[in-house]
């Protein structure tokens, strides 16, 4: 008993907990099937590349996990969340596009500037709305959600002018890297895999951690200590909008084009509920970054688990919501407090005190 | 009832989680007169006013009204307005964007037959009751087009109107000019005349003697005691704040004061100020000096502090530190030049709640290397350690969270993550609050000891006893402005006169 109370006061109990659970259900669904019970897991090499649900939940999910990176920082220090993520993704992927393919080109075969610029430069714009963003919350007091409403209703407009209303093309094989294999791993894979490990190594090696704890626990009392509040909160930001022009490139590569209107649709959603999935406040301060790796990965076990067992596209938010829903309630306090308290009375009884 | 009394109470308690905020307190209120409640922070005023106004409900005792039968309990401020008790706060409560006769009529407008507003009347109504009052007002006009002062007036001529037999002012001159608050007398004292009772909060002592007939004092939630104003001068008002019995100041024994005029200076101030808070003043403090700051809670004395510190930014003025001119922006710039500054308000500006023991205590030694030179975590253990030991933290380990150490322990956390920074200045504005006596007394031998390691020291403390063990000289402050120095004769009754200040009532 006392073993398995020192497992749910883990921090990370639950969202690997929630990970389980849904591996389970495809482990039941399979079986109920009369597949293979372990398909969900089982990994092969078809076509020279790996190949399997795994897989391609590791693969799908990359997006929303680089995502969760900065959403987690920007939910820890500025107890808000940064809603233009998505809409930064698609500025960020039609600023590359718009480099490589050059202004007005609607399809390219060849790259106008080196590939290298044409990244540099989306990075580089989704720096600045990161910058924006952060300037309008940590400097002039703006609430996080009306700040980065503004991005999140123009940046996919900004993407569109620039690259002049159309959907630009760019089928070089230089630039589908991003978006396919290397060797025989996904490259998603890789890229969410490195930009998991440069933060970790950032929060390992330097006070990153320590002062954005503690800006998003008390202000006032950090800055008291010395610490820059103002200044930390914009490097959160600056940092979200890195990690959304990541995301957009990889997203663009996949599709090997800038399609404005669709590139992170709906993205800002799933990396704040990946963060709190990870058992994360969302009212700031303490956070867990493998926490909200493994929640934006949970988010997209449960929709491909959905897409293999034929629920069809258009209904399959409505199935998402409510297993949402069923995680949601269960990390809440009160929840839990109810949990706690009829263990207790079970345990009154247990002993015969009536 | 007495004849002439409007309002009396008795033996009002009321507790909050944790503190009894007021104990068995009673308060006499007569008709026409004007009574000044006094008190320190956190005595009781607030809440005594708002038991009265319904806003807080007591747990014992009785409020009797002037023609009202029974006991009254009044459930919300609106039920306190009916039975003729109003209050008109520090900000005013009116609307800037609307005229001054529907400010005055909001809620209760006249009606015409038909049911809608009869605005000739109210137009009408109005102008008398501001001619009523002398006050030169156009009632058509916004509120917002009148001073604050005026405005403030409006509120109480307001409050007047709807049958008030007392009247509430909490701090009604805080935000306003010497001018403005003649003129606010001026219509207290018509109100007065009126046979209206008016219970007058303020923290200004020179109000209270300019307008008021009776004090009433009340110190941690107890009647200290009524008396007319005659019979309680400025000093033993502010004895009988700070509960100590004026009578029996007999000199306490300072040991002899070290001289610090050779001493090399640590920090010089000049001119330094910040608008609303601290006015600009003058200071020096050498090397090794205990320097107190005294003066009434709201007289400033934490407020000069933090702006040497940056805590807030200093608007005028110049600080040297070691001779050198300082540039100081923000806190990190004062931690550069060895300052530390324990705050008084630990909750909101001290403890990180979430965070472990340890991580408070390395927090401002982390800020000061900077974010790329993280203190291994060997180090960070050792540092930890040391000053839980130092400072006997009792904890169960150094991974406990703050929060759940009691409030002493929270200031010994604080208090290390200053040492670890290694101070050449600190500054301890109310280290000791909420402490038990043996820690107090710890603390103030480790402020002696630092001090004897040539660390210079600011010291507030609302005790002065504690002060005089420490400090080598004390700074005076009074309503934002720093009003003298004692470096001689450092005894209570001296500082306490200080504090109160000269005038006629000496």
């Amino acid at each position: 008993m006392s073993n398995i109370k020192k497992l749910t006061s883990k921090r990370l109990f639950l969202p690997i907990f929630c990970m389980i659970l849904v591996m389970m259900v495809n482990i039941v669904y399979d079986v109920a099937n009369g597949n293979f019970a372990l398909n969900f897991f089982t990994i092969s090499i078809r076509n020279g590349v790996l190949y399997g649900r795994l897989i391609d939940v590791l693969n799908r999910g990359s997006e929303v996990a680089i995502l969760a990176i900065g959403m987690t920082l920007v939910v820890s220090a500025s107890a808000g969340t940064d809603i233009s993520v998505g809409s930064v993704m698609s500025l960020s992927a039609c600023m590359c596009c718009m480099l490589l393919a050059g202004y007005g080109v609607s399809s390219t075969n060849d790259l106008a500037v080196p590939l290298i610029v044409g990244i540099l430069g989306g990075l580089a714009i989704a720096c600045v709305c990161g910058t924006f963003n952060g300037f309008l919350v940590a400097y002039l007091g703006v609430q996080p959600m009306v700040a980065t409403l503004i991005l999140y209703s123009a940046a996919r407009a900004i993407g569109l002018l620039l690259c002049n209303n159309l959907i630009v093309y760019v089928r070089n094989d230089a630039y589908k890297i991003f978006g396919s294999y290397l060797g025989f791993i996904p490259t998603p894979i890789v890229i969410a895999a490195i930009c998991i490990l440069i933060m970790a190594l950032l929060l390992k090696f330097t006070a990153l951690g320590l002062y954005v704890q503690s800006v998003g626990i008390n202000k006032k009392a950090s800055r008291i200590a010395g610490l820059n509040s103002s200044r930390i909160i914009l490097i959160c930001y600056i940092i979200c909008g890195l990690c959304a022009g990541i995301a957009g490139i990889v997203s663009s590569s996949r599709i090997y084009s800038a399609d404005s209107n669709n590139i992170g649709l709906n993205y800002e959603m799933d990396a704040i509920l990946a963060v709190a999935l990870g058992g994360n406040s969302l009212g700031g301060g303490k956070f867990s970054l493998a926490g909200s790796i493994i929640g934006a990965y949970t988010i997209q076990a449960i929709t491909t688990t959905m897409y293999a067992m034929g629920v069809s596209t258009s209904v399959a938010p409505v199935f998402k919501a409510i297993i949402v829903i069923i995680i949601v309630a269960i990390q809440a306090p009160p929840f839990r407090e109810y949990l706690r308290k009829r263990s207790v009375q079970r345990a009154t009884v247990a002993k015969g005190v009536h | 009832m007495e004849n002439n009394v409007v309002l009396t109470m008795r033996g009002i308690s009321m507790t909050f989680p944790g503190v009894k905020a007021l104990d068995n307190v009673d308060f006499t209120l007569r008709k026409g007169e004007i009574h000044a409640l006094m008190g320190e922070n956190g005595a009781g005023k607030s809440t005594l006013i708002k038991c009265l106004t319904g806003i807080n409900a007591f747990e014992a005792g009785e409020i009797h009204v002037d023609g009202i039968d029974g006991a009254v309990v009044n459930h919300s401020t609106l039920d306190a307005q009916k039975k003729g008790i109003s209050t008109v706060y520090q900000e005013v409560n009116l609307c800037p964007n609307l005229s001054v006769a529907e400010n005055l009529f909001i809620g209760r407008e006249p009606v015409t037959r038909f049911g809608a507003i009869d605005w000739k009347t109210m137009v009408k109504k109005s102008q008398k009751i501001v001619n009523d009052l002398d006050m030169k007002v156009d009632v058509t006009q916004n509120l917002e087009e009148y001073s604050l002062a005026m405005q403030q007036m409006i509120a109480i001529a307001r409050a007047v109107d709807m049958d008030c037999k007392v009247l509430i002012l909490d701090e009604p001159t805080s935000s306003l000019d010497d001018n403005e608050v003649e003129k606010l007398f001026g219509l207290m004292r018509r109100l007065r005349d009126q046979g209206v009772g008016i219970i007058f909060v303020t923290h200004f002592l020179e109000q209270v003697y300019a307008v008021c007939d009776r004090i009433t004092v009340l110190r941690n939630g107890q009647l200290v005691g009524e008396y007319p104003i005659a019979e309680l001068p400025r000093v033993k008002l502010v004895a009988a704040m700070m509960g100590k019995d004026f009578d029996d100041l007999a000199a306490i024994k300072t040991d002899e004061t070290k001289d610090f005029t050779n001493a090399p200076i640590e920090i010089e101030a000049k001119g330094l100020s910040h608008a609303g808070t601290i006015k600009p003043f003058d200071l020096v403090i050498h090397k090794g000096e205990v320097v107190g700051l005294t003066g009434l809670l709201g007289s400033g004395r934490s407020e000069l502090a933090r702006v040497i510190y940056g805590a807030d930014k200093a608007q005028t003025g110049t600080l040297k530190v070691n001779g050198k001119e300082a540039k100081i922006n923000a806190p990190i710039d004062a931690m550069q030049l060895g300052m530390g500054l324990l705050p008084d308000d630990r909750k909101a500006e001290g403890i990180i709640e979430d965070l472990s023991i340890r991580e408070n205590i390395i927090l401002a030694l982390q800020a000061k290397r900077g974010m790329f030179r993280l203190l291994s975590m060997s180090e960070q253990n050792r540092i930890a350690d040391e000053y839980i030991k130092v400072l006997q933290v009792k904890t169960p380990s150094r991974e406990t969270l703050i929060k759940q150490l009691s409030g002493g322990n929270q200031q010994k956390v604080i208090l290390g993550r200053w040492l670890a920074t290694n101070p050449d200045f600190l500054i301890l504005d109310e280290p000791t609050r909420g402490i038990d006596v043996g820690t107090k007394t710890e603390i103030q031998k480790l402020v002696l000891q630092l001090a004897e390691e040539g660390k210079s020291i600011i010291f507030i403390s609302s005790e002065i006893e504690e002060m005089l063990r420490t400090c080598s000289k004390m700074e005076v402050l009074r309503d934002g402005a720093k009003v003298g120095e004692i470096t001689e004769n450092l005894t209570q009754e001296n500082v306490m006169k200080a504090i109160a200040g000269g005038g006629s009532n000496e």
